[in-house]
């Protein structure tokens, strides 16, 4: 076993993949010679050389839609945005082509292609440093959207991300780089498209991902103090959401609370709570509720710690369901 | 002082930049008068020592993080003293010294990189838009403002600052085309340091020069040497001045050097050979006026003191943000969910405080 953590992780997952497969090429901003500002294509270059790992110019929209060219000549790109905010002006190359191709050619033209996005906050970066943008693509037919909560899970699902037949957004928590865990690489564990129960629990479930899925561990802890024992999922895959794991859940607490960082109106979490409430309305012993950043602007670092999601806020909805003592 | 001709027929740039104050100090052309001469040396002094102090305060944890504009003065002090009061800056993160020239304070400059807001002057104020980070969307921008400028029939032109990687974005194509077909008074000031963080220039572009990016927009362009600030505020002061006069847009791209990392938390040994900088320090701006003007940095030092030790003064103070106003400034009223989440969060601090 050896102590890895997330960034290495996925460094591990794109020098196997493109050990495999001579298709899988990785480009982006910085992430050459200089291993990208986070390391993940740390040595790529070195040991793949210029063409398959290297520098594009400084251009989201280009780096995006030159991948669609090569993902339609057969190749498998994995390009990396720098930053969550920083990728918005590719939105249009996403939300039009990357997501469509497969739809407007009936099936002809696939873009098997991996668009990794660290995003999250926590790190005390300035402005357009923190955004979590998820709900963006999920809100788009076509792609998919997966993010690990677990270090354990970085390697292997980055590397069925580059397997996949269909275009990626690889979501990585950047508040959850440097975790670090005990790891045989190249071990895969479940299948991307799955949630996992990350503890189990019997009164209520936390649904999370990202990087909250070990905030919602904490809390987990902090309540049995309270009297309650809480299940943790981790959903792993937001689109598509594994609305089994998540709902077999929920059936057995009857309580739940989706937290994610990003803030809370038209977040990922109400479609989590509509598609639960949908599916386990006899179930549910309360309404379902959200914690989740406010609905502002990212705010910047000395504010951030307001933003987050943290376990005492946490704690104070799950006091908040509708208990039989209330 | 001699104009430096841009012929609408001619606009191909030269190989070599235009200079006129050459790296021993000897003047090669026609300077500024003495006056202007002294201020670019005054604010490239002060802006060395800003740049310096802002350096120290990202390492006693005073400022988040800092991108210096170390050996980029002439760049920065020399466009920015061509503009006149009317006018407007657009500066990029990079550009801090550009901005305490305007006369922005120095702590509300700041206020950005230390992260208490995301901007810490008010724009109307200075004419100097926020400090922007994302690359090159500050270029339509200011295409728009000094497009709005010119519909109201007011005389001002605009400074736009990018860099050399920010000219790959297609913000930046888009913001050189708008200004051009819409003949805006835009001088788009490109700072070629050669470095986009790890990513030296010949992978940003093919072009001669960056300025040579001029002509296919129907722009002149100037490629002038960035380490010459009198060079530097001759062209773009003729630059502007043809802007605000209704003759359209121009490109000028200032040749310098990115000495200091990109930011404090950049280490440049991961991609750059120490020697990549030697002829830079010796093609130094501040030397070089030094040498022109026979006096030293010595001439500024109780100033620079004195603004450096208000700076310090001003950025120990713990800045505190107040939590309500992060609901303040979504909407100019803010929504009733946004009240509600206020009280929630005032509610949680005085519980945290334990009054409640
Ligand atoms: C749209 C966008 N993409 C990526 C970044 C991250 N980033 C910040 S500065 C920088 C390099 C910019 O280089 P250049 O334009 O030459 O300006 P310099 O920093 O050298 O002054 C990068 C890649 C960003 N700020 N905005």
């Amino acid at each position: 076993m050896a102590q890895l953590n997330m960034a290495q992780a996925l460094n591990r997952a794109l020098r196997d993949a493109m050990t495999e497969d001579p298709n899988v090429v990785v480009f982006g901003e910085d992430v050459g010679p200089y291993g990208g500002v986070f390391t993940v294509t740390e040595g790529l270059t070195a040991q793949f050389g210029e063409e398959r790992c290297f520098d594009s110019p400084l251009a989201e929209s280009g780096i995006v839609g030159t991948a669609i060219g090569m993902a339609m000549y057969g190749m498998r790109p994995v390009v990396e945005m720098q930053f969550d905010a920083f990728a918005y002006p590719a939105f249009e190359q996403i939300t039009s082509h990357v997501a469509k191709m497969r739809n407007r050619t009936r099936g002809k033209v696939a873009l098997p292609m991996v668009i990794r996005i660290p995003y999250g906050g926590g790190i005390g970066g300035v402005e357009h440093h923190g955004d979590s943008s998820e709900a963006y693509y999920t809100h788009t037919p076509g792609l998919t959207v997966v993010t690990p909560g677990a270090t354990a899970d970085a390697y292997s699902m980055l590397r069925a991300a580059i397997e996949s037949p269909d275009p990626v957004i690889f979501m990585e928590p950047k508040s959850r780089y440097w975790s670090r865990a005990d790891l045989e690489l190249p071990a895969r564990t479940d299948p991307m498209n799955r949630a996992v129960v990350r503890r189990e629990g019997q009164h209520v479930t936390l649904i999370s991902y990202g990087s909250t899925v070990q905030t919602c561990m904490e809390t987990a802890g902090a309540a049995k103090e309270e009297g309650w024992d809480v299940e943790v999922i981790d959903l792993r895959s937001l689109a598509p959401l594994d609305e089994d794991t998540v709902c077999a859940s929920v059936r057995k607490t009857g309580r739940a609370v989706v937290v994610h960082e990003s803030s809370v109106f038209s977040g990922y979490g109400a479609e989590v709570v509509a598609t639960v409430s949908e599916k386990c309305f006899h179930w549910l012993e309360a309404p379902m509720l959200r914690v989740g950043g406010f609905d502002v602007p990212y705010p910047p670092k000395d504010l951030e710690e307001h933003q987050l999601p943290h376990p005492d806020r946490i704690l104070d909805t799950i006091a908040r369901l509708q208990w039989e003592d209330q | 002082m001699k104009s430096i001709e841009a012929s609408p027929e001619l606009t191909l740039p030269g190989r070599k930049p235009i200079q006129l104050v050459d790296e021993n100090g000897s003047a090669v052309g026609d300077l500024p008068d003495e006056r202007v001469l002294r201020s670019l040396h005054r604010a490239m002094v002060l802006g060395r020592r800003f740049n310096r102090q802002a350096t120290a305060l990202t390492k006693q944890g005073r400022l988040a993080v800092y991108p210096s504009s170390v050996g980029q003065e002439a760049c920065e002090v020399g466009a920015t003293l061509a503009l006149e009061a009317d006018d407007w800056l657009f500066p990029t993160y990079r550009d801090t010294v550009a901005v305490v020239t305007r006369g922005v304070p120095a702590v509300e400059t700041l206020t950005l990189l230390r992260g208490d807001w995301h901007s810490g002057y008010d724009p109307h104020a200075y004419r100097v838009a926020p400090l922007c980070t994302p690359l090159s969307t500050n270029g339509p921008h200011a295409v728009g403002l000094a497009h709005a400028a010119r519909l109201r029939g007011d005389s001002l032109a605009v400074l736009v600052f990018m860099g050399d990687g920010a000219t790959s974005e297609g913000d930046a194509h888009e913001a050189f085309n708008f200004a051009a077909v819409f003949n805006a008074p835009v001088v788009f000031f490109i700072q070629n340091n050669q470095w986009a963080i790890s990513v030296p220039l010949s992978k940003q572009s093919k072009a001669p020069t960056l300025a040579h990016k001029a002509i296919g927009y129907g722009m002149p362009g100037y490629h002038v040497d960035g380490n010459d600030a009198a060079a530097v505020y001759t062209v773009v002061s003729e630059a502007l001045a043809r802007a605000r006069s209704g003759g359209g847009p121009s490109i000028v791209e200032g040749l310098t050097y990115r000495i200091d990392p990109h930011t404090n938390s950049d280490d440049t040994n991961r991609y750059r050979d120490a020697s990549d900088a030697e002829p830079w320090r010796a093609a130094d701006p501040l030397l070089r006026f030094n040498r022109l003007l026979g006096v030293d940095e010595s001439a500024y030092a109780e100033e620079a003191d004195r603004m450096m030790a208000e700076l310090r003064a001003e950025m120990n103070k713990d800045a505190h943000v107040d939590p309500d106003e992060l609901f303040e400034h979504v909407y100019a009223v803010p929504t009733p969910r946004l009240r509600a989440q206020a009280a929630a969060l005032r509610a949680e601090l005085a519980a945290d405080r334990g009054d409640a």
